[in-house]
């Protein structure tokens, strides 16, 4: 690492960057080899040490506690105090400093807000902030772009860039390729936790890619024109509540037809994942209609939906979609233990099970030691398709796959992408919600954005990306043409001073 | 930054309509009043009822006529009801409630008061005041060893074996000794040892923590009672007989009315006891030391990278709730009674209800502990006047008011986030 450089590391999930990461950060202890800092070898026992040498790190799942304010956040572990041995905390010279540090970068938060109260970009933003006031020369950014709106991404971007002028080095964990591109100054690809390159920011996106995955993949999904028929799957007004009791869909109106893919597009947390839970009968709908085929299924239970035909990949697999201690095949069979051949009267059938265990594993690529093994010790990728398999071997009219590659390898997204694709092909109706707008795009025949609950618009795959961020940011059709013209020209004028400059030289490098 | 929108991903709130908690509550009080001005009223007998304002009979007295006094108070708490349906600003909400409940009490007491055997219609405050902070004693201490332990991230369901346990070595060392400060460091050496199995088991070995603080009461039961039999019981006058702390008057405070002869006249352990509230509460809150054990409680991965010792942390509050807990345990040897088998009797658990209701908070806890302590005193004074209310009835309350409080009619009542898990590293 150079100072003042943004250094890209580049892998797969699984790849070992974050566990490089957590090394550097003092978090894991490593086995053999060792650290430099200005050419001298660094001991790191705990993140304390790594603090103390200039390090700071800005986690995937952010590190800041909920019920503090940010301040409290801030000054946690580098406490200014008064009155000796007491320890009183002085609140009043933190709040000052987080003024300081916040003016000084651009980076506005509120010291008194409570994080919990905080949208996700803020709280980023207070991570970062965090991490300044601490004297760093060295940041951290493991995989910042996951929970971010385009938008919201664009400004870290230009947050990145005004660190860089003021000649902090940042390292920048991601799996997403145009963000690498757009900002990295120097790229390292990892692969099973082995460097495989370096490569400048120059080289191109099926380049990075191959050597991302050791072999070239297909980025764009392959697919036939759709055919779609009836209707299949329709909801009307429909109204739901998320845990808290909160609106969190309101008034959605869908319909998704028997062959075609409908992809639901959105930032997290804008009511995709009670959406679907009000479809399978998971969540209690308020108000609406969700028909089947014609039938109404909404106050069904789980159960009966599931068995009308309806096949679900849950976005939490380790959560909702796998019992973890449980082996492979009793993962697989899940949902029909209780039908024959696997199950009679009060008995289960070990034999059916482990012999269509065997040919599952075989048809979806499962990589196991064998079908005992328990699932919890698969790869995500691998428990994964342990899911797809299981939900795409009965007949289905209706498939509904919530982020059905978050945390899946390259490999297994390939394939998993192309058994929805086969499964739209024989007619099957199909939803897909991600976060992954790319994995929407590529997937999907129709999009329909979601933002606050609301269906905020439906596009076709063809629309530019910038659209639909917009239409995610809750900026409606109708204002999207103008907003998209104005947008970089709005943007460069509020940038500060040295952010700005340094916007646009890494844009001529680029 | 970009002038882009980017507006939070927070949904707008649900109209929860006319009947918010709030007014369901006030309809809940409401009734309660209408309750108490036809039933008390009507119950309640022409004596005057009398609150005197001394330990017996004697010296002036508030008095009021037992039914008015009864539809009075009656009816302030249907006006607290009424109001609360009408609704009120948030912020009034806690003290209209409280006037509410207080006229609800008042008005019970006018009708048990003036209908009590002639000659009895008086309820003597200095007593009821001292008698209920006496029985909050071992709840508050209780409840703060509590605080410390669960702010930190680990349940203790053992505060019944630290209190016993401080307790027992209270008794049996200041008898060995003759010394009463001996005894009282034994105490806090004894429910530390408790509070040390406590910490081991759950932060080094990952054993469940209700489970394993279940097992610690047992076990303190067991050790105590089989010492109890061995050695106080043989030779109580060597083992069980320990010295006590006296009552130390604090000059000026005691000649307030009322509060000065009923608190500042108390022991060592009623100003501890106070004190450490105090000092927890503004340990908590104001400190170092209360930042980094809320947020080992609430989220120890992020201290942890921040480069705070959560398992130190964690143990070292484990261990001071148990110091807590066994002096508690002594306020009864060293002050009241000798050592008796199992001796605090459910009192533990109490204390785990009053952190509860008290919200985790060293305040709260201690008016939690205060609630039920005059619920008990009210138990006592009920029995002495030959009530026809059942002092079991009233000894149900600490429980009944915790399941309402749990259930969240008093408001949210949320703990530590991270409490009862324990912390593995990477």
């Amino acid at each position: 690492m150079e100072p003042g450089e943004i250094h890209a590391l580049l892998g797969e999930n699984g790849a070992g960057k974050s566990t490089l990461m957590n090394v550097l950060y003092g978090l894991y202890q490593p086995d053999e080899g060792e650290i430099l800092v200005d050419g001298k070898p660094l001991k790191l026992k705990g993140p304390s040490d790594a603090i103390a040498a200039g390090i700071g790190m800005v986690h995937q799942h952010f590190m800041l506690v909920p019920v503090f304010t940010v301040t409290e956040n801030i000054m946690l572990g580098a406490e200014q105090v008064r009155g000796g041995i007491a320890g009183f905390l002085d609140r009043r010279r933190a709040r000052r400093e987080v003024a300081e540090v916040s003016e000084r970068y651009n980076l506005r938060v509120d010291p008194d807000a409570v994080i919990e109260d905080l949208p996700v970009g803020i709280q980023q933003r207070v991570e970062i902030v965090k991490a300044l006031t601490r004297d760093v020369d060295l940041l951290i950014l493991d995989e910042p772009t996951a929970v971010l709106t385009p938008q919201e991404t664009e400004e870290l971007l230009t947050v990145m860039r005004s660190l860089r002028a003021a000649g902090k080095s940042i390292v920048f964990i991601t799996h997403k390729l145009g963000e690498v591109k757009a900002i990295a100054d120097r790229i390292t690809v990892i692969r099973r936790g082995k460097t495989v390159g370096t490569a400048s920011p120059e080289a191109s996106r099926d380049e990075l890619a191959a050597l991302m995955v050791g072999r070239n993949v297909r980025l764009t999904v392959d697919k036939g024109t759709a055919t779609p028929g009836e209707p299949m799957l329709e909801v009307a007004g429909l109204v739901v509540d998320d845990d808290r009791q909160v609106r969190a869909v309101d008034g959605v109106d869908l319909t998704v037809r028997a062959g075609e893919v409908l992809g639901v597009a959105g930032v997290q947390g804008n009511g995709q994942t009670e959406l679907i839970e009000a479809i399978m009968g998971l969540r209690p709908v308020l108000a609406g209609t969700v028909s089947l085929g014609g039938d109404r299924i909404d106050g069904w239970t789980t159960k009966k939906v599931l068995r009308a035909g309806v096949g679900y990949v849950p976005e939490d697999r380790s959560v909702d979609g796998l019992v973890k201690e449980f082996s492979v095949a009793e993962n697989l069979v899940l949902d029909i233990y209780d039908r024959p051949p696997f199950g009679a009267g009060l008995a289960l059938k070990p034999d059916a099970i482990a012999t269509s265990a065997k040919e599952r594993i075989e048809q979806f690529d499962v990589r196991t030691s064998s079908a005992d093994a328990a699932v919890g010790t698969l790869s995500g990728g691998n428990q994964q398709k342990v899911i797809v398999a299981r939900e795409l071997s009965r007949p289905l009219k209706l498939f509904i796959a919530a982020q059905p590659t978050r945390g899946v390898d390259v490999g297994s997204i390939e394939f998993i992408h192309s058994r929805i694709i086969r499964e739209r092909d024989i007619g099957t109706a199909v939803m897909v919600v991600s976060s992954e707008l790319d994995e929407v795009i590529g997937l999907a025949d129709r999009i329909a954005v979601m933002y606050r609950g609301r269906i905020i618009g439906i596009v076709g795959p063809d629309t530019p990306r910038e659209e639909i961020g917009l239409l995610m940011a809750g900026i409606s059709p109708d204002a999207v043409s103008e907003r998209a013209d104005a947008a970089p020209t709005g943007g460069a004028a509020t940038d500060g001073g040295p952010a700005s400059d340094a916007g646009s030289a890494s844009e001529d490098e680029a | 930054m970009s002038t882009m929108a980017v507006p939070d991903v927070a949904v707008a709130p649900v109209d929860e309509g006319f009947w918010t908690r709030n007014r369901k509550v006030g309809l809940v009080l409401l009734a309660l009043g209408l309750l108490a001005a036809v039933l008390f009223g009507a119950l309640a007998t022409d004596q005057q009822a009398r609150f005197t304002l001394s330990d017996d009979a004697a010296g002036a007295a508030l008095e009021i006529n037992g039914t008015i006094g009864a539809i009075l108070f009656g009816i302030i708490a249907i006006a607290a009801g009424a109001a609360l349906v009408a609704g009120v600003p948030k912020r009034w909400f806690v003290t209209v409630l409280g006037v509410g409940l207080v006229g609800f009490v008042l008005s019970f007491l006018c009708w048990q008061v003036s209908a009590a055997p002639t000659g009895q219609n008086f309820m003597p405050l200095v007593n009821i005041i001292r008698g209920t902070f006496i029985l909050a004693l071992p709840l508050i201490f209780g409840a703060l060893a509590g605080v410390l332990c669960e702010r930190s991230g680990v349940v203790n369901v053992a505060i019944e074996g630290q209190l016993l346990m401080g307790a027992f070595s209270g008794a049996l060392f200041g008898s060995l000794s003759g010394n009463v400060w001996v005894g009282l460091v034994a105490a806090a050496i004894g429910g530390a040892f408790i509070s040390l199995l406590l910490a081991v088991f759950a932060i080094r070995y990952l054993v469940d923590q209700v489970v394993i603080g279940i097992v610690l009461n047992l076990l303190a039961v067991g050790v105590t009672g089989f010492l109890y039999e061995r050695l106080m019981q043989t030779d109580a006058t060597k083992y069980n007989s320990a010295p006590r702390f006296g009552n130390w008057n604090i000059p000026l405070l005691e000649d307030i009315p009322v509060l000065g002869p009923a608190l500042f006249r108390g022991n060592i352990f009623l100003y501890l006891g106070l004190l450490l509230v105090l000092v927890i509460h503004i340990g908590l809150f104001r400190t170092r030391w209360g930042l980094r054990t809320r947020s080992v409680g609430e989220h120890p991965t992020a201290a942890d990278t921040l480069g705070v010792k959560v398992l130190r942390v964690r143990y070292r509050n484990v261990l001071l709730a148990g110091v807590v807990a066994g002096i508690g345990g002594a306020s009864y040897t060293l002050a009241l009674y000798s050592f008796t088998k199992n001796m605090i009797g459910g009192k533990g658990f109490i204390a785990l209800a009053a952190l509860i209701f008290g919200r985790w908070n060293p305040t709260g806890a201690l008016l939690a502990a205060l609630f039920f302590g005059f619920a008990d005193q009210l138990a006592t004074y009920l029995g002495a006047i030959n009530s026809v209310i059942p002092s079991q009835f009233l000894a149900m309350l600490p429980y009944l008011a915790t399941i309402l409080a749990v259930a969240g009619l008093v408001g949210r009542v949320r703990a530590p986030a991270a409490d009862g898990k324990p912390y593995i590293k990477g």
